[in-house]
């Protein structure tokens, strides 16, 4: 069942064109995994399924829906959480107040839904142990794991994670991949991954390939051959 | 002894009231890094607000009984009446600039004159009708169920919400004038707030005799700023504020809406700008030029306590209150008579009101020089990212 359809999608930065004609499909409890070198487009087309850019042309559907003309508020609220480049976590907000900020995507937001989910602390235990630390204070890894549970807590039903190993060190790169593979078996939620780490890409069903702003190859993962990696992956 | 503790006493009477209208420019700047001019003006709509609930209280027969608490109404009126206006604002100029400082200094300039000729030429009891109209077409959307203003028959119901906040206004008008004859007629003239029996004279502490409209002042000052930090730092709306001021564009994807806090935090700080207003009303008279002389100082607080400093604005407010007094009323020579000749005859020179504030801003101006970031820099991990 597709969950999460983007077809014939044109996003430009000003008047530089980024994606050109862009089909992805996500079906459900799936993890898909968005390859290609630096610059190719994978961020700009993560950021135009959350609506902070804003596509010329195509098409994106969830659930069956067109979002496209929906905010970025919007679409979280009906199921789709980001994990951006670079984590985005709330600086001067205790780790606690960002979980929190996590539940805004659920019916009635922050003021209806009090309580963060234990689960977050068996996935990432070291969020409990800073709870009342400030978001910003925080290491990369660390800030990475906040992000990634601040996300679940709105029990989405998309996951889009953008290169959530980037500059982290290996072992809690590790944790992360675990985190995510446990999340995918226990809840069933789709992910759509942007990662350049080989390990973390072999753990996807499918793979997408960018290039020049386009999809230019597709497939199962375990069909990824060396040829495809080292075209398109950065190692 | 005496004669410092009455010019802190003063010093601190004025800060409380710079203290209140810096809180909400910062707050507003804060969240949406806009450098509202008019704020000084919303802080006028709130001294006339003063004024208008006054004569009320005085003139209508129903309300006469209650005279002594007009006071207390007129702050949430003025919250209000501020409030509303700065909401339209937002909604019709701001909303749109967003990104650009250089035109919203400009247009809310341009806004800041807009409103002061209009308490010059529209009589007072036309624009509170114009207030109430505003309130009720922008409270509508909240109030009406979702569903019925969904599509084309939406937009006539919401069409019919503003005809009729527009006879409601009109309506309210007509009665303010016919009932209270001042109200009736635009003047450009200064008017004066008079304070209720039980709030004039003093109260006597170890032979000091402390004013208790200051008093009032200080007391409402206190409330505000305590309510407005139990809000931002306890409440939902709070944290979403909070969370949009520090990184929008991630509290937008994770199911905030942004516009919605942009209103509230927009009201909330024009509100603070009314309730100043009410202070500035009981220190002396109010005319359609006083926000101004106010604006510059919230900016000097706001920039000397350091963007989203709850402390560095209370410290700074305070302080450039208490030197006001200070230098403003000469009480520097008073303090120390044995002054030395050429030390005295330039704090002399500098002992007027305008005078006092050339020199606080020298002074504030040479301290920037030391503390670019004000008196309580951002610190930490995530200033230097």
């Amino acid at each position: 069942m597709t969950l999460l359809e983007v077809t014939g999608l044109n996003t430009y930065y000003g008047e530089s064109h980024i994606l050109r004609d862009v089909d992805i499909n996500l079906n459900k409890g799936e993890m898909v995994c968005l390859i290609g070198r630096n610059g190719v487009g994978k961020t700009t087309l993560l950021k135009s399924i959350i609506g902070l850019l804003k596509p010329r042309k195509g098409e994106i559907s969830f659930e069956g829906n067109s979002i496209i003309r929906k905010r970025p508020y919007q679409r979280a609220r009906s199921g789709i959480a980001y994990v951006p480049q670079g984590r985005e976590i709330i600086p001067y907000l205790t780790v606690e107040e960002n979980l929190n900020l996590g539940m805004e995507a659920l019916p009635g937001g922050i003021s209806k839904n009090k309580g963060i989910d234990p689960f977050i602390f068996d996935l990432f235990p070291i969020l409990q142990t800073f709870l009342y630390r400030k978001g910003g204070d925080l290491s990369g890894g660390q800030q990475q794991q906040l992000a990634i549970g601040r996300a679940l807590l709105g029990r989405p039903k998309v996951l889009l994670l953008d290169e959530p190993t980037e500059g982290i060190q290996p072992s809690i790169i590790q944790a992360i991949e675990s985190a995510v593979k446990t999340i995918i078996s226990e809840t069933g939620i789709s992910v759509l991954l942007v990662e350049q780490h080989l390990h973390f890409v072999r753990q996807a069903d499918r793979y997408y390939a960018m290039q020049r702003g386009g999809i230019v190859a597709s497939g199962q993962t375990k069909d990824l051959s060396k040829v495809v990696i080292e075209k398109f992956l950065s190692v | 002894m005496q004669l410092i503790i009455e010019s802190l006493f003063n010093g601190v009477a004025i800060g409380s009231v710079l203290l209140v209208a810096a809180l909400g420019l910062a707050i507003v700047f804060g969240l949406m890094g806009v450098i509202n001019l008019a704020h000084g003006e919303l802080m006028m709509l709130g001294a006339y607000s003063t004024y208008v609930t006054q004569l009320l209280f005085k003139q209508i027969p129903m309300l006469k009984p209650f005279y002594d608490i007009y006071v207390i109404v007129a702050i949430g009126i003025a919250f209000i009446v501020s409030g509303v206006v700065g909401i339209l604002l937002e909604r019709s100029i701001i909303k749109r600039l967003y990104g650009s400082p250089l035109e919203t200094l400009l247009a809310t300039w341009g806004v800041s004159l807009i409103l002061q000729q209009f308490v010059r030429s529209v009589p007072l009891a036309y624009g509170s009708g114009v207030v109430v109209a505003l309130l009720i077409a922008l409270s509508s959307p909240l109030l009406l169920p979702d569903d019925l203003l969904a599509g084309t028959k939406g937009k006539f119901i919401k069409a019919g919400t503003w005809f009729l906040s527009a006879i409601a206004g009109i309506t309210t008008g007509g009665i303010l004038s016919s009932l209270v004859s001042k109200l009736g007629r635009a003047s450009a003239r200064n008017v004066d707030v008079t304070a209720p029996s039980w709030m004039r004279g003093g109260i006597e502490v170890f032979g000091t005799t402390f004013p208790k409209t200051r008093l009032l002042i200080i007391l409402i000052t206190l409330i505000s700023v305590v309510l407005v930090s139990i809000f931002l730092s306890k409440s939902s709306w709070g944290i979403r504020i909070r969370a949009v001021t520090q990184n929008r564009s991630m509290s937008d994807c994770l199911g905030i809406s942004t516009e919605t806090v942009d209103v509230l935090t927009f009201g909330i700080g024009s509100g603070l700008a009314g309730v100043a207003g009410v202070a500035v009303s009981l220190l002396g008279s109010v005319g359609p030029n006083v926000g101004g002389s106010y604006i510059v100082g919230c900016f000097m607080v706001v920039v000397l306590g350091g963007v989203g400093n709850l402390l560095g604005t209370i410290i700074a407010s305070l302080s450039i209150g208490v030197m006001t007094d200070l230098i403003g009323a000469g009480r520097l020579l008073t303090i120390w008579p044995t002054m030395p000749s050429p030390l005295a005859s330039t704090i002399d020179f500098f002992a007027t009101t305008s005078m006092a504030r050339v020199m606080i801003f020298a002074l504030i101006v040479i301290f920037l020089q030391f503390r670019p970031a004000g008196l309580f820099p951002q610190k930490g991990r995530m200033v230097e990212s």
